[in-house]
């Protein structure tokens, strides 16, 4: 073998001849569909978000170049701005709760021992399987302020009725805990794999020393978590910030517009209120911005770059 | 010897025999291992209790469901089944006098095969293109490999809405809207995080048995097809299901291209019938019926495959 390495001579470096030899040939058919499905319904989009986001356009007539005319116009809705500070508060809501579940069922996973911890794993993630769609109706119905087993069990232990996702106060941090029902046991496979990078050297030192189990937590786990934080956190923010299948099952935007989150408004700017898919397109642009800033400051924050377990070794 | 072994084998009361009835049996477990059990069993409530709530009402009958104060499913019937499977004649149904039932007409049979001919179309499509790409761009050479490969994956970077309305359009523009293709289009050829997953299975996979059916003078195909593609089955495999799971479970996108009845797939369908159900007294048990029918292809996957999915997403935090 390491014969016929040695006398295999390297194509010519033209640019022709690059493309021209086989193994390149070959290369290009084999991701040629996946190409054709990048270029098609990934990157042809997302510069025409861009282009269409300039245009006035109800899909009838001819668009018309308008500048920045659709940033003015959803800036200065007030229907936008309300959007956006509900999409904040559900992330308010969601992020801290369900983080911290997360761990906690993390560290409990952890704990067990491993045939109880493997089974409980498959049964963590049977939410996170199920659709949006019947996650969502599955609690509407639960929550029902009339006949719903909620306010059962909470009349049972003497709590006041609640209308829950009918309450304007109530709605967004309910719709919150409809999602950490579903998505909290999927962080919590991702961080248990992250607690299972952690030698256990590390401990048995600590407990040597004499440090308990909160010390420990906080000077061992979490620090030597950061890598597996960075990406759950990323990952639930920007999808946090995309909620819509849940509401638009449940509230439908209500009450009040209580739930009318980023999302909601776009697919209204398309399909109820008017037909325009420069100020929806200009929306998700907008959208597309704050994510980006906002992952930018979470891998500052989090010092994404940097690996504590180096430090230990 | 430490002092809790000590007072344990001077205490005189010490039982013999640790039966469950003797407080050796009871000593044995810490304060923590208590609340471990509580949190476990709540866990698990919190967990299951949902889906049971879900089966009870679908098996209660239409007039009870106003009746919260059983656990199990009140004067059970299948009637609600057999509204959502469309084997009641709707004619019947308006005869009723029942503000609790529907009649709204509901051919889940329709919807479910709709979901079906979308999901499996696109976990064909997508896993068989992406695995194709990802073996390229872990084996050959060739100019831009790396480039292209950087796109695609500032392609998982994207929201979906921001690509979502401009794939309308285009949908739209090729007269695609309420059509299985328009459906599938976005999906079928490609995702980034497909491409992704397989590439690092090739990455790690020995190159000796490739290397050898080069040197028997295997065609570069017949290697990817014949020798690298069996050894990458288990994640093939996973990625399918991965992608099959998350084609069930899409919303949005058929909500945009895909409202027609004929190619209406589930969850759009039991939206829809969510909003037409009236707001004060929706039809619990038939919708409650509907989501059952819904979930059934999904547990089976959770009892069949559930490990695999978890293992698969264990690997992807780590990427």
């Amino acid at each position: 073998m390491a014969q016929q390495r040695a006398t295999y001579t390297p194509p010519k470096s033209g640019l022709l001849s690059r493309f021209a030899n086989a193994e390149a040939v070959i290369a290009y058919l084999f991701i040629l569909p996946s190409m054709i499905g990048f270029v098609l319904f990934y990157a042809y989009p997302a510069l025409r978000a861009v282009t269409i986001s300039f245009l006035e356009w109800n899909l009838l007539s001819d668009p018309e170049f308008v500048g920045f005319q659709n940033y003015q116009d959803i800036f200065s809705d007030e229907r936008f701005w309300r959007s956006l500070q509900a999409t904040g508060a559900y992330v308010l809501w969601n992020i801290p709760l369900q983080t911290a579940l997360a761990i906690g069922m993390a560290i409990m996973l952890d704990r067990f021992s491993v045939t109880v911890s493997t089974l409980l794993r498959g049964l963590v993630i049977l939410p996170w399987l199920m659709p949006n769609v019947i996650v969502a109706l599955l609690w509407l119905w639960m929550l029902d302020p009339s006949i719903g087993i909620a306010n059962v069990l909470l009349g049972a232990v003497g709590v006041p009725q609640q209308d829950f996702l009918g309450n304007p106060n109530q709605a967004i941090a309910w719709i919150a805990v409809i999602n950490i029902w579903r998505h909290a046991g999927y962080n919590a496979i991702l961080i248990f794999a992250g607690l299972k990078t952690i030698p256990n050297s590390l401990y048995e030192a600590a407990s040597i020393d004499g440090a308990n189990g909160w010390t420990q937590f906080r000077k061992i786990t979490l620090p030597l978590l950061r890598p597996v934080m960075v990406f759950v956190l990323v990952t639930t923010v920007i999808g946090s910030f995309q909620v819509f299948d849940t509401i638009a099952v449940t509230t439908n935007g209500g009450p009040a517009g209580a739930t009318r989150v980023i999302i909601f408004y776009i697919i209204d700017e398309i399909f109820n209120r008017r037909i325009s898919m420069g100020t929806a397109t200009a929306a998700s642009v907008v959208l597309f911005c704050i994510l980006i800033s906002v992952t930018i400051i979470q891998m500052r924050f989090l010092q994404a770059d940097q690996s504590d377990l180096a430090d230990y070794s | 010897m430490t002092s809790m072994d000590t007072l344990k084998n001077n205490s005189p009361e010490k039982p013999k025999r640790d039966d469950i009835s003797s407080p050796g049996f009871f000593s044995r477990f810490t304060w923590s291992d208590v609340v471990m059990l509580v949190i476990l069993v709540t866990l698990i409530i919190a967990i299951l209790f949902p889906f049971w709530w879900v089966l009870r009402t679908a098996l209660t009958s239409p007039n009870m469901v106003y009746d919260t104060t059983s656990l199990v499913p009140v004067e059970p019937t299948l009637f609600n089944f057999e509204r959502v499977l469309g084997l009641v004649d709707s004619a019947d149904l308006v005869g009723m006098e029942n503000s609790n039932v529907s009649v709204a007409t509901l051919n889940f049979w329709v919807f479910l095969r709709n979901s079906f001919i979308f999901s499996l179309t696109i976990t064909m499509g997508q896993t068989l293109f992406s695995t194709m790409a990802a073996y390229a761009f872990a084996r050959f050479k060739f100019p831009f490999r790396d480039t292209i490969f950087f796109i695609y994956l500032m392609g998982l970077m994207v929201p979906a809405i921001v690509l979502f309305i401009p794939n309308f359009v285009l949908i739209r523009q090729m007269g695609l809207i309420g059509t299985f293709a328009g459906l599938i289009a976005p999906f079928f050829l490609m995702t980034p995080f497909a491409v992704f997953f397989m590439r690092q299975f090739f990455l790690s996979l020995n190159r000796d048995l490739e290397e050898a059916a080069t040197l028997d003078g295997a065609s570069k195909f017949g290697i990817f097809w014949r020798v690298a593609l069996p050894l990458v089955q288990g994640p093939i495999f996973t990625l399918a299901i991965l992608t099959f799971i998350q084609s069930w479970n899409e919303y949005l996108w058929p909500l945009l291209v895909g409202r027609d009845e004929e190619i209406r797939v589930l969850t759009v369908a039991l939206a829809i019938f969510r909003q037409q159900t009236p707001q004060g007294a929706p039809d619990w048990a038939g919708l409650m019926a509907g989501t059952t029918v819904a979930i059934i292809p999904t547990i089976l996957i959770f009892i069949f495959f559930g490990r695999k999915v978890v293992d698969s997403i264990q690997f992807s935090g780590f990427k």
